[in-house]
């Protein structure tokens, strides 16, 4: 037992990373869940619920968008799935450097230990996952304890960009070019770029709010010549980007596995990956204005770059296209990865389409920071991106562990979960239109939204079910999975011809490839 | 309006090409903005014409979700035909993806981008124009100060007389909001008039709106601002005209009164 501990936690193998990065990303899901349910019951009724305080909400609300973010999503999709995947894709053996990838898994587990604070500490943190100034600064709360999960998860972040981008860009198998890379490993060097390049602005502006609250310097403090707005525009300088860094990982994984699953080519790659994802990554940095519609920028900076937020909407409709088309003329079957990968595109329809008013600065100016905002981005990231995050699990499954899970519970759980997610999250726009604002405790002012509050618990209620369900159909599996074989799927993919789960080294022979190879090369009668 | 085109003009294509710049480049700019427009002069573009920004705001949303609900209802119907059309029928079967000519794969990646991006500039024409009128302030109006805090919206007359948390306006005159905070950052919202606008320490910004019908609305915080952000509401009362100036006067004098008492205490 303690062999096998210590195996696991000084392991440099990057699929036992990729493994404790999921681990420890779910373990943030699920707490994150759990406020999620709080919140909701709190806001069953106008008036005090389930707590007199408003500050517990206030927590309870930092630490889900805090954790779903920082703890969540991002390690998720660029720990787990990136290091499970992206060596075994590019059949290489392990990522370029092994140790660091294991040191940014241990920084991990610090920021999500420190975030996990918040529920010990006197004086927790309620500073919102944006955490603000001066708010942040003049709160009771002990701000310090979200600046250092910050940093840490920031460091982490920043090891791992050092690391996937020298694995993708040299150690590609023999013979594997630019253009035979999986959707899904382009994706991540995409994502990993534009961590590289952002994460340390936003760990500058974390730490500047530490040098303000603690140690009295005035980055932020109009009084003695410093400005409230610098923080938001670092922040959002990265945090903006961060939006992209989550929807990249998780719009390849979901057309990784349509590709698998539809038995298809992807349709127009080459338009795919160079107007796709490079146009995402060349207007990534430019459209950060549009959370500060309605903080007194300037105007041209307002109206300008309202026109560079609308235009992410062009190489997002192509990568949409490029999904739809990988359907076109496919041999699709529907299990349950595939079902939460369809369910991507149409969750993204409903939050992409909403992000076009919010684009639009005008209109921002009456549903800025709605109820409407949390409808659209739980649609289009969060709910989207956990969505594609189940499926890439169950479709990983039997190669992590080479057992399959049950499909019967898989598909009972996504439907509860898809119909639990509708039925939260529409409502919670319509209630933004409604004039309800976003991050209340209560709500006495709007009485009238009181129903569609209800329903949005009910619906909370469907989702909590339905991911306690996937949990439980894997740790069955896990134990009393029929063996899966190595390549259940029939995927053309490298990660599917090694043995489940891979060996130390991942490929036996490390695989040598012609030019007219491709992960995608379905239909070819072979 | 020719004044913004041209730093527009300026300022777009510059931050387009050199993305690294862009945050320098926004920076200075603002300052020279902040010294511009801020104190002491407090400059806002003037309009003697009055906009009404409710049924602009309605309108341009009804035409956006219009927009978008075709897009949308297009892409998810051609996913679900797909979806029947191309189920898998026996366990062998492989898709069939046509390989595209060079042709095909340039036309399938520009004449989409030109069809986004025709809907997109329609749409950043519209909400920009939408945009001047709710930055252009009416000439003639009524002029609040509002100073926010923790928790309460304090507003000031130009006669000096002060309120909490209740806005009284006269109907059928545009009133302009100079907003800032005493400490954190707030953001004053009336749903009704469909407007808002953070208030933060260091900074004066502003809103304005056009109170049609005597009646009453919601002001309500929409910027987290700690313990009790959802408690601090307000009320925008808005009188007919006659009402206004009696209550207008008599708080006025009131002041006066107070203010002369005082004086001869002293």
């Amino acid at each position: 037992m303690a062999g096998v501990l210590r195996e696991w936690l000084f392991t440099t193998d990057h699929k036992k990373v990729g493994i404790l990065y999921l681990i420890g990303s779910i373990a943030a899901f699920a707490v994150a869940g759990i406020m999620a349910l709080l919140m909701r019951a709190e806001l069953s009724t106008v008036g005090p619920t389930i707590t007199e305080n408003p500050s517990d909400y206030n927590v309870w609300l930092y630490f889900h968008g805090a954790a779903m973010i920082l703890g969540f999503q991002i390690p998720a999709l660029t720990g787990f799935l990136a290091n499970y995947l992206v060596p075994l894709q590019i059949g290489a053996k392990d990522v370029a450097f092994p140790r660091l990838n294991a040191l940014s898994v241990w920084l991990f587990f610090a920021g999500i230990i420190l975030a996990l604070l918040t529920f010990v500490l006197p004086d927790p943190p309620d500073v919102m996952w944006t955490g603000y100034p001066p708010y942040s600064e003049i709160t009771l709360g002990n701000t310090a304890f979200y600046s250092f999960t910050v940093l840490l998860l920031g460091f982490a972040s920043i090891l791992g960009g050092v690391n996937f981008l020298t694995t993708i860009a040299f150690m590609r198998a023999p013979g594997m070019g630019w253009n035979q890379l999986n959707i899904f490993t382009w994706t991540t060097f995409a994502a990993f770029i534009l961590q590289l390049i952002f994460v340390p602005v936003l760990g500058t502006a974390v730490t500047m709010i530490m040098f303000d609250k603690y140690l009295g310097t005035n980055f932020f403090n109009p009084s003695e010549g410093g400005d409230v707005l610098i923080y938001q525009n670092l922040f959002w300088f990265y945090s903006h980007p961060a939006v992209y860094v989550i929807f990249l990982p998780f719009i390849g994984i979901v057309f990784d596995i349509v590709a698998t699953f539809a038995r298809n080519r992807i349709f127009n790659y080459k338009m795919v990956v160079y107007g796709g994802i490079g146009g995402i990554l060349l207007l990534a940095g430019e459209v950060w204005i549009h959370h500060l519609y309605v903080t007194g920028m300037p105007d041209w900076l307002r109206v300008g770059q309202m026109v560079t937020t609308l235009l992410i909407s062009v190489p997002v409709g192509l990568m949409f296209i490029g999904l739809v088309g990988t359907l076109y003329k496919g041999a699709i079957s529907f299990t349950t990865p595939m079902l939460y990968a369809l369910s991507v595109i149409f969750l993204m329809l409903i939050g992409g389409l909403t992000g076009i008013p919010l684009a639009v600065a005008s209109i921002d100016i009456h549903v800025s920071d709605s109820y409407f905002i949390p409808g659209h981005f739980h649609y289009v990231m969060a709910v989207a991106g956990t969505f594609a995050i189940f499926g890439g699990i169950y479709y990983l499954f039997p190669k992590m562990t080479g057992k399959m899970y049950s499909e019967k519970l898989g598909k009972l759980s996504f439907w509860l979960t898809f119909i639990g997610v509708n039925v939260v999250f529409f409502p919670m726009m319509m209630a933004g239109l409604e004039g309800m604002p976003r991050r209340y405790w209560d709500y006495s002012q709007f009485a009238h939204v009181e129903g569609l509050h209800q329903i949005m618990t009910v619906g909370a209620v469907f989702i909590a079910v339905g991911f306690f369900l996937a949990l439980v159909n894997w740790i069955q599996a896990l134990f009393k999975g029929q063996p899966a074989g190595n390549n259940p799927w029939g995927s053309r993919s490298l990660e599917w011809t090694t043995t489940s789960p891979p060996q130390h080294g991942n490929f036996a022979e490390i695989p040598v490839l012609s030019p007219d190879w491709s992960p995608y090369a379905y239909g070819t009668g072979k | 309006m020719g004044e913004l085109t041209k730093r527009l003009v300026r300022g777009t294509p510059l931050g387009l090409v050199l993305p690294a710049l862009w945050w320098p480049v926004a920076q200075a700019a603002e300052r020279v903005e902040t010294e511009r427009v801020l104190p002491p002069e407090w400059q806002i573009r003037e309009e003697r014409f009055i906009p009404d920004n409710v049924a602009g705001w309605d309108h341009l949303w009804r035409e956006i979700m219009i927009d978008i609900t075709v897009i949308g209802v297009l892409f998810a119907l051609v996913t679900i035909w797909f979806m029947w059309r191309y189920r898998r029928r026996s366990p062998d079967q492989e898709g069939a993806q046509p390989r595209l000519s060079a042709g095909q794969a340039i036309g399938w990646a520009v004449i989409p981008v030109f069809v986004f991006m025709a809907d997109d500039f329609y749409l950043a024409a519209k909400g920009w124009a939408l945009w001047e009128k709710y930055r252009n302030v009416p000439e003639d109006r009524l002029e609040v100060r509002l100073e926010s805090a923790m928790w309460t919206w304090d507003y000031t007359y130009p006669n000096g007389v002060k309120t909490f948390n209740e806005l009284r306006v006269p109907v059928g005159k545009p009133v302009l909001l100079r907003m800032t905070s005493r400490d954190t950052i707030h953001s004053h919202w009336i749903p009704d008039y469909r407007v808002k606008e953070d208030s933060m320490p260091g900074r004066i910004t502003y809103i304005w709106f056009m109170p049609k019908e005597p009646g009453e609305h919601v002001v309500t915080c929409a910027e987290y601002c700690g313990h009790l952000h959802s408690r601090m509401k307000g009320k925008l009362i808005v009188m007919p005209r006659e009402e206004f100036d009696a209550w207008y006067q008599e708080q006025g004098a009131k002041l006066q009164q107070a203010k002369a008492e005082l004086t001869e205490g002293a």
